[in-house]
């Protein structure tokens, strides 16, 4: 009953070059990386000192554990920073090339827009451009399946969570506009 | 003979049509999870967790659980098919699983998994029925320096025993307990590291910090790839089924092997993925003709889905047990109890019968159902892949969106989900692992309760982590465990030292 013959074919035309050149290599990142921990461990320190990191007779104050985390933090941070600049193998391996960046910026533009439309639209209009417009522009999808699909989706989270489950979403306009 | 009677009252309390069609439900959606790339269980139960806030506590976690089994159940169709492990749990099923396929087998391969997969949470399932009552009653005699002991333990073990790169894991787990900390202190009610905002006064939340980094991250990940595939189509037939069960009894040392070894690293924090790949390492080591794994062997997919789905498993154990998960889905699922008011804990056996023996018993069923409908429904689920990711991404954006905003109905949640998902590709890029981070954040809190709880009591003096012979071995052995690779080495040149001299 099994079939040999190579059936689903899913092509990927926009996939990113095999060839594109490298942005950064694992290493700078890794060092950036363990720069912005370093710091944020810093100022997490510095805020549970004042907080109060010693120890009262019934025990540390609530400053304390906080403090000592951000310490081995810090120190965690610092052998990170010198074993990446020690490290050969990450010097050499790329962290992202450009093909891919361009690829990830086109799933995290649109994410970071949705996410602020979301302020002003509410979730489901928000959500219904996000599909239509990521489906037609990114994925080079027909207009009108674009537009059903999101449309489709959008109606069937709305009568999910908001009719059926009672969850409240975020809303715009639209949905005053329609009374809901 | 009390477990069994409590686990007949179990599934008294499942058989009702809401609960079943819940179920079957959960199953559905899970399988689907686990099908989709850049989508697994840890995400598939993060995302789909507001939907059981107005549920009670007994159907949520029946329908949680069964996304979780339907995950499990779903990475093996892909890497069967495709060669493309929907988990990273199932590469270990490709090695054998594809060529099988290849070969024209994919039925067979397909039915083995399955089949496995079954075998191996029912092994796990029953350990936790006569386990976890033993367990918890034994943990109910602890005192908060027993418990944070045990806590220790399990940070202790995730960096000595963790095979990142030691210092990466050090930064995962300590980020998480600082961002566990964030907000109200519980103990003394003062505000620590808030810097004044009023958004952060609620703390960070852990089920938002989970859908940011497992889901968000994923997409741009999996974007990355190229997501052109080529697969094989199967449908399995009932010959094939009765085939392949008929074979069964000879493969049972590898099925009890895997098992075992599922049972034991699901427990610790070793997790499915370093079971699955076990399973099959000694699957082969252990066989009279070694080579042929790797060539469409059945044996090569018998083993690792067994070990990954026993271990998957048993993750649930010491969570009932004691509170502390033992994977990354069990920590969501221990987060999903806070949220619906449940104190996880030995307690839990106690005080909501109702609930842990309803758990118990539908991961019996919600195996059986599953592994009936996975078998029947093979070819649907193959040909989602047809769906191209264009229309998949955006709907998980949103879904993750839905998920992170229920939660506190706060929309800098959102903003905070975002951060995350660029924080987990960055961390997963750069190799520092995202488990320890996760378990450090749910466990934050409690752990550092435990520690000034356990402070009060003994006047603030340390020694009461060794006041007694069972805190006194737990703590000590979390020590040891941490500083594990030095020891280990340490042991290493000793050795290397006597055999020269001996010789």
């Amino acid at each position: 009953m099994s079939n040999t013959d190579i059936e689903i074919v899913v092509e990927d035309p926009t996939a990113p070059e095999t060839n594109s050149p490298a942005v950064t290599s694992v290493r700078v990142v890794d060092v950036v990386v363990c720069l912005l921990l370093l710091a944020l461990a810093l100022t997490l320190a510095y805020d549970n000192w004042r907080t109060g990191a010693g120890w009262e007779s019934t025990g540390p104050q609530s400053g304390y554990f906080p403090f000592y985390l951000s310490v081995i933090l810090a120190g965690a941070s610092l052998y990170g920073l010198a074993a990446a600049f020690l490290s050969r193998r990450e010097a050499t391996e790329v962290f992202v090339t450009r093909a891919q960046l361009r690829r990830v910026l086109a799933v995290f533009v649109p994410t970071l827009l949705f996410c602020l439309a979301m302020q002003f639209l509410g979730l489901y209009v928000a959500s219904f451009l996000l599909i239509s417009g990521f489906m037609r522009f990114v994925g080079k999808i027909v207009l009108w399946k674009s537009l059903l699909t999101a449309f489709v989706f959008t109606a069937v989270m709305f009568v999910t969570f908001d009719v059926a489950f009672d969850v409240i979403m975020p809303k715009g306009p639209l949905e005053a506009a329609l009374g809901r | 003979m009390e477990a069994l009677s409590l686990l007949m009252h179990g599934f008294a309390v499942l058989l009702t049509w809401k609960t079943l069609l819940l179920m079957m439900f959960g199953l559905v959606l899970g399988i689907f999870v686990g099908v989709l790339p850049g989508l697994g269980g840890p995400n598939g139960v993060a995302i789909l967790l507001p939907l059981t806030f107005t549920m009670d506590p007994t159907s949520a976690i029946v329908m949680l659980s069964c996304i979780y089994w339907g995950a499990l159940f779903g990475g093996a169709i892909t890497s069967i098919l495709f060669n493309i492990p929907g988990e990273a749990w199932s590469v270990a099923t490709t090695f054998d699983g594809y060529p099988m396929a290849q070969q024209g087998r994919a039925a067979e391969a397909l039915t083995a998994a399955f089949t496995s997969s079954f075998i191996g949470s029912l092994v796990a399932v029953m350990l936790i029925t006569f386990l976890a009552p033993m367990i918890s009653s034994f943990a109910l005699k602890f005192g908060p320096p027993e418990f944070f002991a045990v806590y220790l333990l399990t940070f202790c073990s995730f960096v000595g025993l963790g095979r990142e790169a030691k210092h990466k894991t050090v930064i995962s787990m300590s980020l998480g307990l600082l961002l566990a900390g964030i907000g109200m202190d519980t103990v003394s009610g003062q505000l620590r590291m808030t810097f004044g905002s009023s958004e952060l006064l609620r703390g960070v939340n852990f089920l938002v910090a989970v859908i940011g980094l497992f889901g968000i991250s994923e997409i741009l990940l999996t974007m990355e790839e190229r997501l052109a595939l080529r697969g094989h189509a199967a449908a399995i037939s009932l010959r094939v089924v009765l085939s392949v069960w008929k074979d069964l009894p000879k493969y049972w040392v590898t099925l009890f092997r895997s098992s075992f070894i599922g049972c034991w690293l699901g427990i610790t924090p070793g997790g499915a993925i370093a079971a699955s790949f076990m399973g099959y390492n000694l699957a082969k080591r252990f066989s009279k003709d070694p080579d042929s794994f790797g060539k469409g062997r059945i044996e090569g997919v018998f083993a690792p889905e067994t070990a990954a789905h026993a271990s998957g498993t048993a993750a649930l154990l010491p969570m009932l047990a004691l509170g502390i998960p033992g994977s990354g889905t069990a920590a969501i699922l221990l987060g999903g109890l806070m949220v619906w008011g449940l104190n996880p804990g030995p307690l839990l056996f106690v005080e909501h019968k109702d609930f842990v023996w309803g758990l118990i018993a539908s991961m019996y069923l919600g195996n059986v159902v599953g592994l009936v409908l996975v078998l029947t429904t093979v070819p649907i689920f193959a040909s989602i892949l047809r769906v191209p990711f264009a229309a998949v991404a955006p709907m998980i954006v949103v879904s993750c969106a839905i998920g992170a905003y229920a939660i506190q109905n706060a929309m800098f949640d959102i903003w905070l989900m975002l951060g995350f998902g660029v924080v987990g590709y960055v961390f997963k890029k750069v190799g520092i692992p995202l488990a320890p981070f996760t378990l450090a954040l749910v466990l934050g809190n409690r752990a550092e309760d435990a520690f000034r709880l356990s402070m009060i009591g003994s006047g603030g003096d340390m020694k009461v982590f060794w006041s007694n012979g069972l805190v006194g071995s737990i703590t000590t052995l979390a020590i040891v465990l941490l500083f594990w690779p030095v020891i280990d080495k340490a042991f290493g040149s000793v050795r290397r030292m006597l055999v020269p001299a001996r010789a």
